[in-house]
C-alpha cells in the first residue's frame, strides 16, 4: 500500500509526540529521584544524588515493605497459578454437567469491583482473626486471580491438541499424568504469562491490603509509598526515589518480557 | 494386538467411571477458594446492606433505607456522577484517541511500530500509586506543568490543578487518560492489523479517501475490540479508588470524591457499614449492567 511521504513524515511526528507524552511523567519522576533534596544540598553538591535511594529506602523502611509485598505475591501466585490449571483443565477437557454454569461463575468474578466484596469480607475475617496477617491479604487477592486465571487456562486447554490428549490416554496416562506430564509442559508459555500477570496486579494491589490490614503489620510496597508520601512532606527527591523503587521490579520484568505482558492483558481481555 | 485392545478397553471404562467426579475434583480447590473468598463475601454484601452497623456494636435491620440513602445523600450521588465523568477520560476520550492513532499508524507502515507499542503500552504496568505520586508532583503548584505553561507564556492559566473545586476532576481523569490509552490503542491496532489489505486496496481504487477508508472498512472491523476496549476501561473507571486516595483524598471538598472512595471512607473511617455495602452492591449493578449493555451493542451487526 502506498502512502505519500508526508503522510508518512506526518505519522512520524504523531508516534514521537505520543511516546513523549507517555514518557514525559515517567522522566519527571525519575529526574526528581536523582534530584537534590534541597537548595542547599543543590548548592553543594551539583545536580546528581543517587544517594537519594538509600536514604529512601531507610526512612522509608522499602526493604522491610517490599519484602512483605514478595512473601504476599508469592504465596498468591503459587496459590491461585494451581488452583487456576486444575480447574482450567476441567472446564477446558472434560464435558460435564454445569461446566458452562461454572464457566459463567468464575467470570463473574473477573468483573466484580473488589470494593463490593472486601468489606463483609474485611469483618468476617476479624471475627476469626485473620486481618493483619499474610493470609488475610492474600487470601482475597488468590480469588480474585483464579477467576481470571481459570479464565485464562480454559482458554489454552480448549486450544490444546486433542490429539495429543487421545494418544496420551491411548498409551494409559490417566488424566491426572496427561495435565502434568503432557499439557503443562507444552503449556509453559501461557502459565508464564499468567504467573507474571498475577504477580503484577499483587504487587500493586493497594486496596485489599490497605483495608486488611488496618494496624499496618502486613504493609506492602503501594501502601508504603502512600503512607511515605503522607509522613515525609520535606522535599519530593525522597518521595520520588521510593516511587521509582516501587514500580521498578515489574517494569523490569516488563522491559524484558514485555511480548508475554501485552499478550496476556489483550488477549485475557477478549472474552468469548 | 490382543494385548494393547485390553488396555484400551481398561482405561477407557475407567476414565468412564471418574468422569462424574473427576470434573468436580479437579475444580475442587478453585471454587473453595473463589467461594469462600469472593462469593460468599459478595452475598454477605449483599446481607450487611440491609443493616445498619458501625462495624463494633450490634446491627439494627433496617430494609432498604441504606439504597434509599443513596439517592438522598447528596455527597453520594455526587461520587456516582463523578465516576461518570471518569467515565468519559478513561473510556471515551482513549478511545477516540486510540482509534485515530491505530488508524493512522496501520495506513502508512512506518518503522520502530514495535517500541512505539511497548512504550505506550507502559502506563499499563506501572502500580497506581506510583503513577498518582508522579501526577501529583506534576500538578503541583510549583511543579513542571505550571513551569511550562509560565514558560511559552500562559502563567495565567497556571494553578494548582488539585486545589481547584472546577478543574481536580478533569485533573485527575487526564490521569487515567494517560493510562488507558496505551492499552485501547494496541489492542485497537491489534485488530486493525487483522483487516484484509485488499479491502484497503479495493476501496482506493474506488478513490475513496482516508476518512471514508475510516468509517466504511476500519471502524465495523474492530467492532469486537471496541467492545472490549470500552468494557475494561469503563469498569476501570468505575472502580478508581488508588488514583483518588493518593492525590486527592476525595477533596478538595467533595469535588473529587467517587463510590469506591465513599465505600472505604464510610465503612472505615465513619462506621456505616451498611450504607458502604449498599453502595458496593449497587457499584455491581451498574458494572454488570455495562457490561451486558456494552457487550450487546458490540454484537449487534
Amino acid at each position: 500500500m502506498k502512502v505519500s511521504p508526508i503522510e508518512r513524515g506526518a505519522n512520524y511526528v504523531v508516534l514521537v509526540a505520543f511516546a513523549l507524552i507517555v514518557l514525559g511523567p515517567i522522566a519527571v519522576i525519575v529526574s526528581l529521584a536523582f534530584g537534590p533534596q534541597s537548595a542547599s544540598v543543590a548548592r553543594d553538591g551539583g545536580p546528581f544524588h543517587p544517594e537519594n535511594f538509600p536514604e529512601a529506602w531507610e526512612i522509608g523502611r522499602f526493604g522491610q515493605y517490599m519484602q512483605t509485598s514478595v512473601v504476599v505475591a508469592v504465596i498468591v501466585v503459587i496459590v491461585s497459578v494451581l488452583a487456576s490449571i486444575l480447574a482450567g483443565y476441567a472446564l477446558g477437557t472434560m464435558r460435564f454437567r454445569g461446566a458452562t454454569l461454572m464457566f459463567y461463575v468464575f467470570l463473574l468474578g473477573i468483573m466484580v469491583p473488589t470494593e463490593a466484596f472486601i468489606v463483609p469480607l474485611y469483618f468476617d475475617l476479624r471475627m476469626v482473626g485473620l486481618t493483619n496477617t499474610v493470609w488475610g491479604v492474600a487470601a482475597p487477592q488468590i480469588a480474585m486471580s483464579i477467576a481470571f486465571g481459570t479464565y485464562w487456562m480454559r482458554t489454552y486447554f480448549r486450544t490444546s491438541s486433542r490429539a495429543l490428549i487421545d494418544a496420551a490416554r491411548l498409551d494409559g496416562a490417566g488424566s491426572m499424568r496427561i495435565l502434568w506430564q503432557v499439557l503443562v509442559p507444552i503449556g509453559r508459555p501461557a502459565i508464564l504469562t499468567l504467573v507474571l500477570l498475577t504477580f503484577m496486579w499483587t504487587w500493586n494491589e493497594f486496596l485489599i491490603p490497605l483495608v486488611m490490614s488496618p494496624n499496618g503489620s502486613v504493609r506492602t510496597a503501594p501502601l508504603a509509598l502512600a503512607f511515605f508520601q503522607g509522613q515525609y512532606t520535606q522535599g519530593t527527591a525522597l518521595l520520588a526515589a521510593g516511587a521509582v523503587m516501587v514500580a521498578l521490579p515489574i517494569v523490569l520484568l516488563y522491559v524484558f518480557l514485555q511480548r508475554h505482558f501485552i499478550k496476556g492483558m489483550i488477549e485475557g481481555a477478549v472474552r468469548e | 494386538m490382543a494385548d494393547s485392545t485390553t488396555t484400551i478397553g481398561r482405561s477407557a471404562s475407567r476414565l468412564s467411571a471418574r468422569s462424574a467426579w473427576a470434573p468436580w475434583a479437579y475444580l475442587a480447590p478453585a471454587i473453595l477458594l473463589y467461594g469462600a473468598f469472593l462469593l460468599f463475601p459478595l452475598a454477605r454484601a449483599a446481607q450487611f446492606s440491609l443493616f445498619e452497623w458501625d462495624g463494633l456494636g450490634a446491627s439494627t435491620f433496617v430494609g432498604l433505607d441504606n439504597y434509599v440513602e443513596i439517592i438522598y445523600d447528596e455527597r453520594l450521588r455526587e461520587a456516582f456522577w463523578h465516576a461518570l465523568v471518569l467515565v468519559f477520560f478513561y473510556a471515551v476520550l482513549p478511545l477516540a484517541i486510540g482509534l485515530l492513532l491505530a488508524s493512522l499508524l496501520t495506513r502508512a507502515q512506518v518503522r520502530g511500530l514495535g517500541f512505539f507499542r511497548s512504550v505506550i503500552f507502559l502506563p499499563q504496568v506501572i502500580a497506581m500509586v506510583v503513577v498518582a505520586v508522579t501526577w501529583r508532583q506534576i500538578y503541583a503548584p510549583d511543579g513542571p506543568l505550571n513551569g511550562i505553561l509560565r514558560m511559552i507564556g500562559l502563567g495565567t492559566l497556571a494553578r494548582p490543578w488539585l486545589g481547584d473545586y472546577t478543574f481536580t476532576l478533569p485533573a485527575v481523569g487526564l490521569i487515567g487518560t494517560w493510562v488507558c490509552t496505551g492499552l485501547v490503542t494496541v489492542l485497537l491496532m491489534a485488530g486493525m492489523s487483522r483487516v484484509p489489505r485488499e479491502l484497503y486496496e479495493a476501496a482506493r481504487l474506488d478513490g475513496s479517501g482516508p476518512v471514508r477508508e475510516f468509517f466504511a472498512i476500519t471502524l465495523p472491523m474492530v467492532r469486537g475490540e471496541i467492545t472490549v476496549a470500552l468494557t475494561l476501561t469503563i469498569v476501570a473507571a468505575l472502580k478508581t479508588f488508588d488514583l483518588v486516595y493518593v492525590t486527592t483524598s476525595g477533596g478538595p471538598g467533595t469535588s473529587t470524591t467517587v463510590p469506591s472512595y465513599e465505600i472505604y471512607r464510610r465503612a472505615f473511617e465513619l462506621g456505616e457499614v451498611g450504607v458502604a455495602t449498599a453502595v458496593g452492591v449497587v457499584l455491581t449493578l451498574i458494572v454488570f449492567a455495562i457490561n451486558g449493555v456494552v457487550n450487546m451493542i458490540g454484537d449487534r451487526k
